[in-house]
């Protein structure tokens, strides 16, 4: 099929950023408005364009499909296209860009400016997504880096500067190791063609015989080192435990919209990086590192959740409960079985709308009291009853309950754990305990107890237009939550095909060891 | 015979008759008054010059029994060279006539450099090698010092003056050595002596001595210490030349010794190219950190660069020459953008070259301040931009030749790097309110490089306008 849906898709925010930038003029308030229902529309025709791609999509087929190709600089290619792994993505972008930019609707300072960077932002996230090039998936991912600088760096709080330069550096430092590898993968297989090419990267076998660098035992050789420089990307990226630390920063001083992005979107691609190119392509790498892996999964899951608990910032709070359900996430990924794999996919799409609601949340109050101390708010409820029944439900779901989408993540990524390292998998479950622990206090000091601060008494409850941003979340968060099929039916057979080319590479590569020691 | 010889240099014979002609009729006529009009004459001749090379020349031509090679690889280097020449020259006008220092000297000296220029991209013997590295440097010692009742400008000048004769005589002293261990000074000559793993000690010497001179050419480390003060000292449009047309006739002529004359004994100097490549990376990123000033960040900037240009040659494979030419051509794009921002730094008509004055240069100056974001970007090698294939290229080559560790050092160099680059935006975009602004006009011209260079590095990741090609023919013409 020919088509070139995706790319419309992609570059159609672009477009639109391109408009804004040549053809609007002046800083005065129908400026400022044209700017935003330019870029309301936009989004919201791409996500409409982008369901086109979801009722096409043909769940039984793993292969790529709405491929498009064409010839590019270096022997590269300009390759798109989605499987069961990236669609969702796909549409978790699609579906979360309109709304952030009506949570934008109060920005007043150059916002111009601010609705391009978004507008960018969204073009360049779903090419990572979407790519299907080694150097243009590079390319998308690390171009992200730029509008999410300046986004934090001129919209953001009173520590910004330092934020967005310990972002950017940070994560610019994890992805060039990365690079390097790439160049490798280049140089080894001749090709940067993942899926259905004459030569791809997914059929081509890395070597995986040890070798020793430096007078230490590589284990894995090649496969080895070439995950390893994928993962100082991914789990950056992620981000996993210990290299996290950009994470509340980038936070704490970003606009809500950014935050809204970072933890629904960003924080998405280090594990789509993991699914898309750690595991299919370094499978010996990976199982080298398996336990490492978990076990830092676990630890990051019980570490930033006792973080969490300490803090007196709202987002702090927020972005270290990302950071420990980002550890269920890779868990499950390297877990590398059907119900680890697609309780990580399940647990990501999920996160993505909880997490943002919770920074929409904290957004909600900032916007009316300007802080996000905790100890500034309590007895909400009292005056902000929608508020505190939205703020409820998003606890709850971020807790794990029952009902929730949740809970079904957290317990696919258990499920499969335990079947692989079942000490890992009692860790990590004690996080689920904590996780209630700081969330539920966070609530209870913030919504509960009596009206006794006097700054809050003429606080209002949520306009209009929050209580329409907060439904279609709170309808995909129960929808999920109740009926997780939706999700597990498309991820379904391309995690089966995953997981078993995964086992069988594995396989391979020990049969091919015992040959070579067999032989010697 | 001879008319086949004058033939094949005539772009060079032109050049040269056209700056002397220029000499002579300014002085007997109207003198600094026609410097205007030499100034767009000179840019019309070079890209008259650039556009006849380009699209005439084919195959390999040999003049005077060798010492001269008109091939795909100096027609590459030569293109750029003039190109970038006279949208320098083009970008200076306005700034050196507001400030009474539009001699027409100027445009004058830096056609006699481009001959220079071509001459040293040419090369095929040392002799030709020296003439077209004097012919190009004293014309640039002069320029270096235009300014003739400014300190900073003269000592520039002298500086300049100074360290290129040093380097000159190394590089004299590192040919002779080589004349004396390989009989001859034509490099088709020396390279049937010069072979990988039997290379006599004093071959190796020269070609040590060799290389050292050159790396004081382009600027790499150890031999950058002039950089910095040449670049700060010199007024703005000539350091702008500096940082472009000399890099490119450097680097081309580097090539060219490296593969046609040594191309036998790659594994002898891979290792000293990769040596200065990484030193350069690392200190031009470091140093510039600390920099207050535009021009010495700059300075450092383009060390930095040559480092990565370097690393393409250090691979010793037509794949790294394809690749530092590619880098080559890229690089010098961005900084004409560069050069063409910084000229327009100016307040109440007067030039300023403090980092710190451009705080809040996006609210005054959308346009600009946005064309130098993505220029900076650029330079520091994040992608989308095309600074980022430059480094893509060079890292392939780099790999591609075993040289996975100068690979790594450079990517982690890049990091580095990026913190300065985003200094500039910071101040650009982040900074706070202040009362005295920058100006907002300026020269429409200027305004037009600026914003050429960005969309060039915005739109050439489509095909990259074919240069990625052209290159590779190139390199090809050198590397068999």
């Amino acid at each position: 099929m020919d088509t070139h849906l995706l790319s419309i898709i992609t570059f159609m925010p672009a477009f639109a950023a391109l408009i804004l930038a040549v053809f609007l003029r002046g800083e005065d308030a129908a400026a400022a408005r044209n700017a935003k229902w330019l870029a309301m529309i936009t989004t919201s025709a791409t996500f409409l364009i982008s369901l086109f791609v979801l009722f096409d999509f043909d769940p039984s087929n793993t292969g790529f499909q709405f491929v498009e190709e064409s010839e590019w600089l270096l022997g590269l290619k300009y390759r798109l296209g989605v499987d069961g792994i990236s669609v969702l993505f796909v549409m978790l972008t699609t579906f979360m860009m309109p709304l952030v930019i009506a949570a934008s609707w109060n920005v007043e300072h150059r916002v111009k400016e601010y609705m391009i960077a978004f507008l960018l932002l969204e073009t360049l996230m779903l090419g990572v997504f979407m790519a299907l090039d080694l150097i243009l998936f590079y390319l998308f991912f690390e171009a992200g880096l730029i509008p999410m600088f300046l986004i934090i760096g001129i919209w953001g709080g009173a520590n910004r500067i330092y934020a967005s330069f310990k972002f950017f550096l940070y994560t610019f430092l994890g992805s060039v190791l990365m690079l390097v590898a790439m160049v490798a993968m280049y140089t080894d297989a001749g090709t940067t063609c993942i899926g259905a090419c004459d030569v791809s990267l997914l059929n081509h076998s890395f070597a995986s015989d040890s070798f020793s660098l430096m007078g230490v035992q590589v284990i894995g050789g090649m496969q080895t080192l070439m995950f390893i420089a994928f993962f100082a990307s991914f789990a950056v990226k992620m981000p996993m435990w210990p290299v996290h630390t950009w994470l509340p920063d980038a936070h704490v001083q970003a606009p809500t919209a950014g935050s809204v992005v970072l933890a629904a979107i960003l924080l998405k691609m280090g594990g789509y990086g993991f699914l898309r190119f750690s595991l299919p392509m370094f499978p010996v790498g990976a199982e080298v590192l398996t336990p490492l892996i978990l076990w830092m999964s676990a630890i990051a899951i019980v570490y930033t959740s006792l973080v969490a608990l300490v803090q007196e910032d709202m987002k702090k709070l927020i972005a270290y409960s990302s950071v420990a359900h980002m550890g269920f996430v890779t868990m499950g990924i390297f877990a590398a079985n059907q119900q680890g794999v697609d309780g990580a996919i399940f647990q990501m799409i999920s996160h993505g709308f909880i997490s943002g609601a919770l920074f929409l949340c904290v957004g909600v109050i900032y916007d009316r009291m300007h802080t996000r101390d905790i100890d500034a708010y309590g007895g909400l409820v009292n005056r902000m009853p929608a508020y505190a029944l939205i703020f409820m439900l998003f606890t709850m779901a971020n807790v794990g309950l029952p009902g929730t989408s949740g809970f079904v993540g957290e317990f696919l990524t258990l499920m499969g754990t335990f079947q692989v390292n079942t000490w890992v998998a009692a860790v990590a479950t004690t996080g689920v305990i904590f996780s209630a622990a700081y969330a539920l206090w966070l609530y209870r000091r913030v919504v509960m107890g009596d009206l006794i601060k006097e700054s809050l008494r003429s606080i209002t409850d949520m306009t209009t237009r929050e209580r329409w941003i907060f439904a279609p979340l709170v309808v995909m968060t129960l929808l999920l939550g109740v009926y997780p099929s939706l999700v597990l039916d498309i991820i379904g057979p391309s995690v089966t095909e995953l997981v078993e080319n995964y086992d069988i590479a594995l396989e391979a590569a020990s049969a091919a060891i015992q040959t070579a020691e067999v032989s010697n | 015979m001879i008319s086949a010889d004058l033939n094949i240099i005539l772009p060079e014979i032109l050049l040269s008759g056209f700056s002397l002609l220029g000499l002579l009729v300014a002085v007997y006529t109207t003198k600094d008054k026609v410097g205007s009009l030499l100034i767009w004459l000179t840019a019309a001749v070079f890209v008259l010059l650039a556009a006849w090379i380009g699209f005439t020349g084919e195959g390999t031509r040999l003049a005077f029994n060798g010492m001269f090679i008109e091939d795909g690889f100096a027609r590459f280097a030569k293109v750029t060279i003039l190109l970038s020449a006279a949208a320098v020259l083009l970008m200076s006008e306005g700034y050196m006539k507001a400030r009474g220092l539009l001699r027409f000297e100027y445009p004058m000296l830096v056609a006699l450099s481009a001959v220079g220029m071509m001459m040293m991209v040419s090369a095929g013997d040392l002799m030709a090698l020296y003439m077209g590295l004097e012919l190009q440097s004293l014309a640039l010692y002069v320029v270096a010092s235009l300014r003739r009742d400014s300190v900073r400008s003269t000592e520039a000048g002298l500086k300049y003056f100074v360290l290129g004769a040093l380097s000159s005589g190394l590089l004299l002293y590192g040919a002779s050595l080589v004349y004396g261990y390989a009989g001859t000074t034509l490099f088709s000559g020396i390279i049937q002596t010069a072979q990988s793993g039997e290379t006599s000690l004093g071959l190796l010497f020269g070609i040590v001595f060799l290389i050292s001179g050159m790396g004081f050419k382009v600027s790499a480390v150890p031999f950058h210490m002039w950089t910095p003060d040449v670049y700060e000292g010199s007024p703005t449009p000539v350091t702008a030349f500096f940082a472009t047309a000399p890099k490119v006739a450097a680097m081309g002529l580097f090539a060219r010794v490296l593969h046609d004359a040594f191309g036998n004994a790659v594994a002898d100097w891979s290792q000293i190219v990769a040596l200065l490549s990484v030193l350069s990376m690392f200190l031009g990123a470091i140093a510039a950190i600390g920099q207050t000033n535009i021009k010495r960040l700059m300075a450092f900037s383009s060390i930095a660069h040559m480092g990565y240009a370097l690393m393409g040659l250090a691979a010793g494979t037509a794949l790294g020459v394809q690749a530092m030419l590619v880098y080559m051509a890229i690089y010098v794009t961005m900084n004409v953008g560069t050069f063409a921002f910084i000229l327009l730094m100016s307040r109440d008509g007067a030039p300023v070259t403090d980092i710190a004055s451009l705080n809040m240069y996006a609210k005054t100056n959308p346009g600009r301040a946005l064309a130098m974001l993505v220029l900076l970007f650029s330079l520091a090698g994040v992608p989308p931009m095309l600074g980022f294939f430059g480094k893509l290229y060079v890292l392939r080559a780099a790999y591609d030749a075993g040289l996975a560790w100068l690979a790594v050092a450079g990517v982690i160099a890049s990091v580095i790097g990026a913190y300065y680059y985003l200094r500039i935006v910071f101040y650009m975009y982040f900074g706070s309110e202040q009362a005295d602004t920058l100006d907002r006009s300026g020269s429409s011209l200027l305004s037009g490089f600026l914003m050429a260079s960005a969309l060039i590095m915005v739109l050439g990741i489509i095909n990259m306008f074919g240069v990625e090609g052209v290159a590779a023919a190139a390199a090809g013409a050198l590397v068999n």
